[in-house]
């Protein structure tokens, strides 16, 4: 009993002590963490280092690129997932089960592996350099699809569709007043994690984009990959483009992780 | 009822009829339609492009067969990722997913504090994949890292991490285990609590010690969550690619020596600074192959594994 107490704060611990400390590195001088023992607290610097992270690479340019794709992204799939969840959940149609099958299905496709053609259609397009690039292709998933069937599945009765019918609604009319709102606390949920992942996507952004125009991460990377021996600039770039997620996440978390254990029942 | 209003009747229901037929199809489209154009075409395009020598720089595709696979076949360096691929991926897997079920194991019971364990477990997988391997190639810096630092008091000598095979794909797996560990803990504590509580109770009364009780009833019972998740994660890991890149401070070779370098980033090196696409593509349609390869055997091993982990 106290045991299992001991190993989760000890679990706990483990999680959050590397967030800390980078924190911690991010408010010192490069020369402190020379020091033995290192530093474990934080220090008066942190300011100073983050005016640095604005000097180096363009920071705030970046914060603004991610804000909007990300935004973009979370508010395309809220809407798309949710219409596709619909019709999935609640519609009668031909060949139904076999597309929800294929939609699950596609999640298990390693899609990284056509990132070469996926640039060559972007040179063809001219969006690399673009944030449309990074828009585009994920303005609906597979997972939002499913995860939006699985709460309607549940939580919108028949009798609400039913009533709607009979006056006269037509499914668009049925989703737009009968499915939206009640679809809302999922929607919320599958918002938030897809913001996070569009913020934290790395690999397509690296590849398409320029460092001239980068999203957080590429900026992110850029520092890190240009300074490699400068850490506390790295981890102070780090601290603000990671810790307000972070944040956020720690407000919303119980709700966010009722989404992905949901999500995850049915694999 | 006159004419006019039955024929009008009968409009609105032939409406509602192409409403019922056409609407549905039409609200699934776009994902459909997003992922045969972003996620399906590339896949298929990679297979025609690695059958051609092909180049960003060049307008002119010569067609070389299965020239781009043989080439391939023979690079040492290929076989060199591929390994590390493997190294990484069971050295970041096996221990985590272990870890993993024992942690949903120890949160599924009535617990104080329960949403601040889920919460900081998780916490890691909000972090994004550069600030893990910033933080981490700071705690596993040869000499002020905070790593070396503790691993002294035991007195163990410096290790310089990215400089050796084994070394650095233990750092890095150690990243991955970071990220990924609370999150497939939460997916597996999610199946748990669907597993009926009697069982445990009568199991509880024959005297069951907590160990045996996860290993006769609880992974039995998840068992097709752990098969999905360990499937997964075994495609997860054979694209492993931000981590040696950026632990290698962006170098595509994964180290010096390509001590640590993957398949991905293999792909990457050859794709994305050498802009050759045909040899890039070949090499990811060898990747595909064995991302369903590995998928396949662990899929088959993870079926047949009986009651015990």
């Amino acid at each position: 009993m106290r045991l299992r107490y001991l190993t989760l704060i000890a679990v706990a611990f483990f999680s959050a002590f590397p967030l800390y400390y980078s924190v911690v590195v991010a408010s010192r001088h490069n020369s402190a963490l020379a020091e033995v023992p290192p530093p474990l607290l934080p220090g008066g610097n942190f300011f100073a280092n983050v005016a640095r992270v604005f000097d180096t690479v363009p920071f705030a340019l970046a914060l603004i690129n991610s804000v909007l794709v990300a935004g973009a992204i979370s508010v395309a799939v809220m809407f798309l997932s949710t219409l596709a969840g619909f019709a999935f959940a609640k519609l009668r149609f031909r060949g139904r089960n076999a597309m929800l099958l294929i939609t699950v299905g596609t999640m298990m496709v390693p899609a990284q592996l056509g990132i070469i053609p996926l640039y060559m259609l972007m040179v063809k397009v001219e969006w690399t350099g673009t944030m449309y690039a990074l828009i585009v292709p994920a303005l609906v998933n597979a997972f939002g699809v499913f995860f939006m069937t699985q709460f309607l599945e549940r939580a919108l009765p028949n009798e609400l569709l039913e009533a709607g019918r009979v006056d006269g609604a037509t499914t668009w009319g049925l989703f737009w007043h009968v499915v939206l709102p009640v679809a809302r606390p999922a929607m919320a949920v599958l918002g938030m994690l897809t913001f996070m992942s569009a913020w934290n996507d790395y690999f397509w952004p690296l590849v398409v984009l320029t460092p001239d125009n980068p999203t957080v991460q590429v900026a992110l990377s850029t520092l890190a990959s240009g300074y490699v021996n400068d850490y506390v600039l790295g981890l102070a770039g780090t601290a603000i483009g990671t810790l307000p997620l972070v944040l956020v996440f720690a407000v919303f978390g119980k709700q966010i992780i009722g989404g992905i254990m949901q999500g995850a029942v049915k694999g | 009822m006159s004419a006019i209003s039955l024929r009008a009747l009968s409009r609105r229901r032939r409406r509602h009829v192409v409403d019922m037929k056409v609407s549905p199809y039409a609200y699934v489209a776009p994902f459909f339609l997003l992922f045969c154009a972003f996620g399906l075409f590339p896949l298929i395009y990679t297979a025609w492009v690695s059958l051609h020598e092909w180049t960003l720089l060049s307008d002119v595709h010569t067609f070389v067969g299965l020239g781009n696979f043989g080439t391939l076949l023979g690079d040492a360096y290929f076989w060199n990722a591929t390994f590390n691929t493997l190294s990484i991926g069971v050295i970041s897997t096996v221990p985590q997913l272990l870890l993993a079920i024992w942690l949903a194991h120890l949160l599924n019971r009535p617990l104080r504090m329960q949403t601040f364990f889920r919460i900081s477990l998780l916490l890691p997988n909000v972090t994004s994949v550069v600030a893990v391997v910033v933080i981490f190639s700071q705690l596993f810096g040869r000499d002020f890292g905070l790593i070396n630092w503790v691993l002294g008091w035991f007195g163990v000598g410096t290790i310089d991490w990215a400089a050796g095979t084994g070394t650095s794909h233990v750092a890095i797996s150690v990243m991955i285990m970071w990220r990924w560990t609370g999150y497939n803990a939460l997916i597996f504590l999610a199946a748990m609590q669907a597993v009926p509580r009697e069982l445990y109770e009568a199991a509880t009364i024959d005297g069951a010690s907590n160990f045996t009780q996860l290993r006769r009833i609880t992974v039995p019972m998840i068992r097709p969550t752990i098969v999905f998740v360990v499937i997964v994660s075994t495609i997860g890991a054979m694209q492993i690619l931000a981590e040696p890149l950026l632990f290698g401070g962006s170098s595509v070779t994964g180290g010096p020596d390509r001590q640590f370098q993957t398949l991905s980033l293999f792909v990457y090196e050859h794709g994305f600074t050498k802009f050759d696409f045909g040899y890039a593509s070949a090499a990811s349609w060898i990747m595909f192959l064995f991302v369903v390869l590995a998928a396949g055997v662990n899929y088959l091993l993870t079926r047949r594994m009986k009651g015990g982990l």
